[in-house]
């Protein structure tokens, strides 16, 4: 018989002191909460968390391990399918993937899978445990281009296939979204990122940064010149999109891409570090996804009141349920049904304040989500200083643009099929690069599917 | 790390720095430009690529001391490596897509506003070497803000130089002399055997290339600015970098830096490079836009 208790409860740090650092909202649990938690797993005979997992990890084999207090076991079946566990612990919506399949949460509240994968990722850091086997090497060299966590994944399962695996990564830090999107209060960079990508280098992986391929090499360089076999595109969607209102190029308007990069990887929350960065007294932020909370909660810890603008209801927000519940606990003001039709400039030409119009829900689009509709004279203005665009993003059409053959659909997103087979043999893609902007789980879900294929590319080729 | 492998002072203040970077040297195409940094917490700076040498796997900039980041850059010595050197980035010219005949029929006009030199000292180069007539402008408010001189006069087939001050060429500015030139090609227009201007270039501060593409309008010379905006990553990742070019937003550092000077939105432009000057600053209206002011 299992432990009928409730779910065990993570401590957090208190939202009045976090909403002004950068240090982690969550503290995750410790030896004691973890293996009283993984005592409710049911370890089904035939688990759904597993098929729901993008990656498919052992969940049940695992979380046994945790009970019975064998955290290096657990970490040695996690490793089998990620090398990011700490990270993926993290930023995963385990809500809606393995947790949202969970058995116990039909009655009650599910195990909670993700913040024991992240119990066992940073409890393999703090004890050194890292699991490096590999094949022999086979001498053959497969070129990654980006290092985010498709190309994480990808680069590790060729690594353990014997591969000869080099990264290209155009930013001076690997790591891609984990490096310049997500928070440090997510998702801390030197203990958490840096441990990983440290890990998939320790399978042999190496990781060359300042590259842009595209200008400074180009796919087919690498192929003809370079004697890398295949190549996976794990390049991401990077794009930001703007809405097209007046006043979009006024001083005080940024990119969430833009203001997450200069403080994320570029440290401009850290006095330390030369890089400048702008919230003035009131930031909105227009858009309602993980990335709008991440920009919001980041203004208000650089010392903003922040208004989050969405156009939809709350029902609707594509954010996690937990980013918002934190936002909020944090102290961020949510607008819902708004929707800017103009920014406003004082006469030097920065921000004065936001023309918003309300909305009202109509019929559902295409995507089932009731679309929202502009009810007429409704418009109203906010005051702010600072307005950060969040509307999503697309793929960079560089490395399309620049390999002849390579096919690509409206959205810039390159086309592959399921296996991330592109339109030119020996070159694979997967992730937001194919998909548009989606969570790092699936990008490495993508990247695994891709290290199959790779390898089987190769030794038909051979 | 990218070693320094030569470092030489131009002026008092500016600097030249001949880095190890095989990769980039190898893809450079005049028009382009890179990103440094300087060390582990600095800021990410574009540059403009002012030589590069496949074979040596080098590739030059030049760098003026404006504030701290510069300041840092021009610190290091030979021998020293900037943590980060990253590009080509951006997109060439256009005149590389050029058939060299068709260039070597071409006459080119370029105006360079300070350290703008450097950036245009390749583009004169590869013209050169693809036997087009280039002449030359070289303006900058004094004689210590002059550079490449040599190096330029010996790829162009005429130079002209001038100061704000009169301490070295013509007392002046680029667009007196521009205009003058313009004024002397369209008078010769007839004359059988004379080679009219095709196409001109303008390098340099914001506030130059305003003016310059003010006085070329008039004679309807097909005009290019190369726009130094803001940028982070200069990959297309940020926005930073927005410019308004013909009524549309435009991505400077992928969609540029080279942009149709006629179409700019240069107030807009200027304004967007002050975003992140200090407050007290802005208060007092100084104008710190252009790279030739302190």
């Amino acid at each position: 018989m299992r432990n009928k208790i409730p779910r065990v409860p993570v401590r957090e740090q208190d939202p009045a002191i976090r909403a002004k650092n950068f240090e982690e909202v969550s503290y995750g649990y410790n030896e004691a909460e973890a293996v009283l938690e993984a005592s409710r797993c049911l370890s089904c005979k035939n688990p759904l968390c597993v098929p729901s997992c993008p990656v498919s990890i052992q969940i049940p084999q695992f979380i046994r391990e945790i009970e019975l207090g064998n955290f290096k076991e657990a970490s040695a079946i996690i490793a089998k399918d990620s090398s990011l566990p700490s990270v993926c612990g993290r930023v995963c919506p385990q809500e809606s993937q393995c947790e949202g399949t969970c058995i116990l949460g039909i009655k009650g509240e599910a195990v909670a899978i993700g913040k024991l994968e992240r119990f066992i990722g940073d409890w393999s850091r703090e004890n050194n445990i890292r699991f490096t086997d590999k094949a022999p090497a086979n001498g053959k060299k497969v070129a990654i281009v980006g290092s985010g966590p498709a190309g994480l994944a990808c680069a590790t399962d060729l690594a353990r296939l014997g591969y000869n695996v080099t990264i290209f990564e155009v930013l001076h830090e690997p790591g891609g979204v984990l490096q310049y999107g997500i928070p440090e209060f997510r998702l801390p960079k030197e203990s958490v990122v840096k441990t990983e990508i440290d890990n998939v280098r320790a399978l042999g992986v190496k990781i060359e940064t300042n590259v842009v391929v595209g200008r400074t090499v180009t796919i087919d360089s690498l192929m003809d010149e370079e004697g890398f076999l295949a190549v996976f595109v794990g390049s991401g969607a990077g794009l930001p999109k703007f809405m097209s209102i007046p006043g979009e190029n006024l001083n005080g308007v940024v990119s969430a891409n833009e203001f997450l990069t200069r403080n994320n990887l570029m440290r401009a929350y850290d006095p330390e570090h030369d890089t400048p960065i702008y919230v003035g007294k009131r930031v909105v932020v227009v858009g309602g996804g993980n990335v709008a909370m991440d920009a919001a909660r980041t203004a208000l810890r650089l010392g903003a009141d922040v208004t989050v603008a969405y156009r939809r209801t709350e029902k609707e927000l594509p954010a996690r349920v937990e980013e918002v519940h934190h936002a909020k606990q944090e102290g961020i003001i949510f607008r819902m049904l708004t929707n800017p039709v103009a920014i406003l400039g004082d006469e030097r030409g920065w921000v004065r304040g936001i023309r918003c119009i309300s909305m009202e829900l109509g019929e559902p689009d295409s995507s089932g989500r009731r679309s929202p509709v502009p009810i007429p004279d409704s418009d109203f203005e906010i005051e702010t200083d600072v307005v950060i665009m969040s509307l999503g993003t697309s793929p960079n059409p560089l490395i399309a643009s620049t390999t002849p053959g390579l096919d690509t659909n409206k959205w810039n997103c390159i086309v592959a099929n399921d296996e991330g087979q592109t339109s030119r043999p020996g070159i694979f893609a997967g992730g937001d690069a194919v998909t548009g902007a989606a969570t790092v789980i699936l990008a490495m879900g993508a990247g695994r599917k891709a290290a199959t294929a790779i390898d089987r590319y190769i030794k038909d080729f051979s | 790390m990218y070693k320094i492998l030569v470092k030489r002072d131009l002026t008092p203040i500016i600097t030249l720095m001949e880095v190890d970077a095989p990769r980039m040297a190898k893809a450079a195409k005049p028009g382009q430009f890179l990103i440094v940094r300087a060390h582990d917490k600095g800021e990410r700076i574009p540059l403009t690529i002012c030589d590069y040498d496949a074979k040596k796997g080098t590739v030059t900039i030049v760098t003026q001391v404006v504030g701290a980041s510069s300041r840092q850059i021009c610190h290091l010595n030979e021998g020293d490596s900037f943590t980060d050197f990253v590009g080509p980035l951006g997109l060439p010219s256009e005149f590389i897509h050029l058939s060299d005949e068709a260039v070597s029929k071409m006459r080119f006009l370029f105006i360079a506003g300070g350290l703008g030199t450097a950036p245009v000292y390749p583009q004169v180069k590869y013209l050169h070497s693809k036997g087009a007539s280039v002449d030359v402008i070289i303006g900058a408010k004094t004689k210590d803000l002059i550079i490449f001189e040599n190096e330029m006069r010996a790829v162009c087939d005429n130079l002209f130089i001038c100061t704000d001050d009169g301490t070295e060429g013509r007392k002046g500015l680029v667009t007196e002399i521009m205009k003058e030139l313009l004024e002397e090609d369209k008078a010769k227009g007839s004359v059988p055997g004379h080679k009219k201007y095709d196409h001109a270039v303008a390098i340099g501060p914001m506030i130059m290339m305003k003016f310059v593409t003010i006085a070329a309008k008039p004679f309807e010379i097909p005009l290019i600015v190369s726009l130094n905006t803001l940028m982070v990553d200069g990959t297309g990742m940020c926005g930073a970098c927005r410019v308004t070019v013909g009524g549309k937003v435009k991505f400077a550092c992928v969609e540029g830096p080279e942009f149709d000077a006629y179409s700019v939105d240069f107030e807009e432009a200027m304004r967007r490079q002050t975003m992140y000057k200090s407050i007290e600053i802005e208060a007092d209206h100084k104008c710190n836009i252009g790279l030739d002011k302190k």
